[in-house]
């Protein structure tokens, strides 16, 4: 285990914290991790992102439509949010919560302005977990801090 | 992470050593509890699937609601709990929740990102036990048991309150109830239920044959006497005295009547308890409505057509009984028997056993096939051609299971034959009910519960038909036997007149009937929990796994071994982790349940179980199990060889298709038995 790389990981993590892109969901994930899942968090964060390619999607073809079905569209976003809360992507998620206000009030100016946010932060979350993941890759660690695991 | 119960790791071995006579709850425990969760988010499955395993629960991920309900009604007694989450693009979590609940009788545990009051009343009125709000923490897993608990108490107090089910036939000892004190069952905690019902399936398997004891045969008919004696005299006032003299039946004693009195009335309350929780759901199946009952109604016309196309004998009988027991004047001769009707009819007059018709007369007679769903299989004939052959009431039974092949729902039925069409669960394409054998009979009912709970599923699940009431062997209601595929048995009755084994949930009524028919003819009809009783008869089981029963073969082992070659996979579905490892059960909790897809896809080569967790499942599994039962699943073509069916196959297909209730309508005959509907009481 190389006490520079994490070191490192855990400032990292430490900062996504702090600055809110992950909360304690992703802690929770953390340590879920154990010898018999050791990479249990990047699998999981893998999946979340491979699956919300696809809630996104429908979103925005759910935004496309003319008129806007706002219920629908609500359902879309509800299981976006419940997805990203899931690993604990919280910015993602109070764009989520905004979006959904502007459905519920039929704002679909606002909706499309939020939705564009939604989708910058859940980029930028997934860029940031990437750097993370290989850090900890790199430490011989998993996202966990679980050591050696191959 | 730490386990929830502090254990460091699943372990494996202990099972058999886990359950001491006399203790109240396993050591293990709540180690090894079975846990299904449904979700569409494969994020959080996955995530809830790992906190679960964490907390040594056995854990069976699913992403479909339609595929969640035949896993549970292929395996009635393989699960004792389920999460599910409220939005799901394919069925709604709430209608999920109403279905398990009459069906299956299982706690519930909703759970959304929505906190809003509205939506956690919903889960409240549709007799959700929680509702955990998204993200889920594994603080909040670690007590899902006690609902469990909690449940089992329950019934088990109901049963104890209406005293035993059968004229002392069963034991039902209080310190038994509900615990999991099983002495002599192999680690599962249900086990003492069901060796409870096992034990009293073997004494109820005796009398069967040699009529030592004087075991009723309730036949459909018989059945339709008493609830219209019933309702003559109003239920109240409905003494087994006063309604031995309205039946005039020869050879009946009072006692026949008053232990089945009982259990009609353990059938009732259910079904008023059940119908406070899902009025509308309880509305449509109890109404006698064609076809309406609620979700399923599809489905339920669908097997309201096989049924009565499968025969017309059974239709009838249906109609009649459906007029019978709903104080209907209206008795359809002819096939569109509402299907709630007839489910309720089944359900409850399911436990009327058709023994004395010869179970193999009533295959003949109904196209089991067909009744399930009118899913047009191409297997259906053959399976049918193949059951008759078998000429086991199971058979019928299978067939039944087959028929609908097409659904992807709930066929039960699966019977071995729908191994070809196998993917379980996972596919949702129609066949799904792949898990063949299992499905048929699904042993649900071994749990002894047989009585109470079991019934009327039968019919329910599988809208399809055979109801399979997951009647227990259980000496009294036994007899329904499976075949009464046209009956769609949901046998109402708990048959088992074993008490509470909630876990039964089974409402197949069919199951019972299976096993009281394969009682009949093999003379063992496991109870279903094969893998509880494993630990008793391991060896034995694994025949039978092999042979498919999943039912506890163990207390039967012997003579199960002889009849049932229920296919493996049934066994294999649940009774892996529980039955094999006797005891070890609740290691495999780590594999999760793949256990059954494991073994199906092994046998079947389809399993798509899900979850990857059977495969695992499969491999890593406490090598004794594995060593019996695969090298006989995989011999035995676990699932019945599609076009294979043996006695054995048939029965155990027909015993999964019990428990797995075929298709299960959703209104089906959730009423263990008693579906009846409009029982007029």
């Amino acid at each position: 285990m190389d006490k520079n790389h994490l070191q490192r990981q855990l400032e990292m993590k430490r900062s996504l914290l702090d600055q809110g892109y992950l909360d304690e969901q992703f802690i929770q994930l953390e340590e879920l991790e154990d010898g018999d899942n050791p990479n249990f968090v990047e699998e999981t964060v893998t999946t979340f992102y491979a699956n919300s390619a696809r809630l996104l999607q429908n979103i925005e073809q759910a935004l496309g439509s003319r008129p806007i079905d706002f219920t629908a569209l609500d359902n879309c976003m509800h299981q976006f949010k419940s997805s990203s809360t899931s690993i604990g992507a919280t910015r993602v998620k109070k764009e989520c919560t905004l979006f959904m206000e502007y459905c519920e009030a039929a704002n679909a100016e606002g909706c499309i302005r939020t939705f564009r946010q939604v989708k910058q932060e859940h980029a930028s979350l997934k860029t940031k977990l990437e750097n993370y993941f290989k850090l900890a890759r790199q430490g011989g660690t998993s996202a966990g801090g679980h050591a050696g695991r191959s | 992470m730490n386990p929830s119960n502090g254990k460091g790791s699943i372990s494996t071995a202990s099972s058999s050593g886990a359950w001491k006579v006399g203790d109240v709850v396993p050591d293990q425990f709540p180690a090894g509890l079975r846990v299904l969760v449904v979700d569409d988010d494969p994020t959080c499955l996955v995530i809830l699937e790992k906190m679960l395993r964490n907390c040594l629960y056995e854990v069976t991920k699913c992403n479909r609601a339609e595929i969640a309900l035949s896993l549970l009604r292929e395996n009635k007694n393989g699960f004792d709990i389920v999460i599910s989450d409220v939005h799901m693009p394919d069925m709604d979590g709430f209608k999920l929740l109403e279905h398990i609940g009459l069906e299956m009788d299982l706690p519930v545990i909703m759970m959304s990102a929505d906190d809003g009051k509205h939506v956690v009343m919903k889960g409240v009125t549709h007799g959700a036990c929680d509702y955990l709000i998204k993200p889920v923490r594994i603080e909040a897993l670690k007590t899902i048991w006690q609902h469990v608990v909690r449940k089992r108490k329950n019934e088990w107090k109901e049963l104890d309150q209406s005293g035993s089910v059968e004229d002392g036939d069963r034991q039902q000892k209080p310190s038994d109830e509900v615990e999991y004190s099983s002495s002599a069952n192999e680690g599962t905690w249900k086990s003492s239920k069901k060796r409870k019902d096992e034990e009293e399936d073997t004494e109820d398997r005796d009398d069967t044959s040699t009529l030592k004891k004087p075991r009723v045969v309730w036949s459909v008919e018989l059945h339709q006497q008493f609830v219209a004696a019933v309702n003559q005299l109003g239920i109240d006032k409905a003494v087994p005295k006063k309604i031995l003299e309205l039946m005039n039946v020869p050879g009946l004693t009072r006692e026949n009547v008053a232990s089945h009195l009982q259990k009609y009335r353990l059938y009732l309350r259910r079904l008023s308890g059940v119908s406070q929780h899902h009025g509308s759901l309880n509305n449509s199946f109890i109404s006698a409505q064609e076809a309406t009952f609620g979700p399923m109604s599809s489905l339920n016309g669908l097997d309201l057509q096989t049924f009565a196309v499968t025969g017309q004998l059974p239709a009838q009988s249906l109609a009649t009984l459906q007029a019978a027991g709903l104080g209907r004047p209206t008795a359809k001769p002819g096939i569109p028997i509402p299907l709630v009707d007839q489910r309720n009819l089944f359900g409850f007059e399911n436990t009327k056993p058709r023994f004395g018709e010869g179970q193999q007369q009533h295959m003949s007679s109904v196209k089991p096939v067909n009744l399930l769903h009118g899913i047009p299989t191409t297997m259906e004939p053959k399976q049918l051609a193949n059951l008759h052959q078998s000429a086991q009431p199971l058979g019928s039974m299978n067939v039944q299971v087959n028929a609908h092949g097409g659904h992807s729902g709930s066929l039960l039925m699966q019977m071995g034959q729908t191994q070809s069409r196998g993917q379980i669960l996972n596919e949702s394409a129609g066949s799904h009910v792949p898990r063949l054998p299992s499905s048929v009979g699904h042993p649900v009912i071994s749990n002894g519960i047989a009585g109470g709970v079991i019934g009327i599923n039968g019919i329910g699940d599988n809208s399809r038909g055979i109801g399979y009431n997951q009647v227990r062997p259980t000496s009294s209601m036994l007899s329904f036997p499976m075949n009464h595929t046209s009956e769609l048995a949901t046998n109402s009755f708990p048959l088992g007149s074993t008490p509470g084994i909630s876990n039964v949930t089974s409402k197949g009524a069919f199951q019972d009937e299976i096993n009281s028919e394969i009682k009949g003819s093999t003379g063992l009809m496991p109870s279903y929990d094969i893998f509880n009783d494993l630990h008793q008869q391991k060896s034995q089981n694994w025949e039978l796994h092999s042979a498919g029963l999943q039912f506890s073969a163990s207390q039967n082992a012997n003579r199960v071994q002889g009849n049932l070659d229920v296919s493996p996979s049934v066994l294999v579905r649940q009774g892996y982790s529980s039955s094999q490892t006797s005891g070890q059960n609740r290691n495999v909790s780590d594999m999760g349940r793949a256990v059954f897809s494991g073994v199906e896809s092994t046998q079947q080569g389809n399993a798509q179980i899900i979850g990857q967790q059977h495969n695992n499942f499969l491999v890593d599994n406490p090598v004794r199990v594995k060593a019996e039962s695969i090298p006989d699943a995989g011999s035995q073509s676990i699932l019945f060889p599609e076009n294979n069916f043996g006695q054995e196959d048939l029965m155990s297909a027909l015993l999964k298709q019990q428990q797995g209730g075929i298709a299960p309508a959703e209104s089906e005959f959730d009423l263990d038995g008693y579906s009846i509907d409009n029982i007029p009481v």
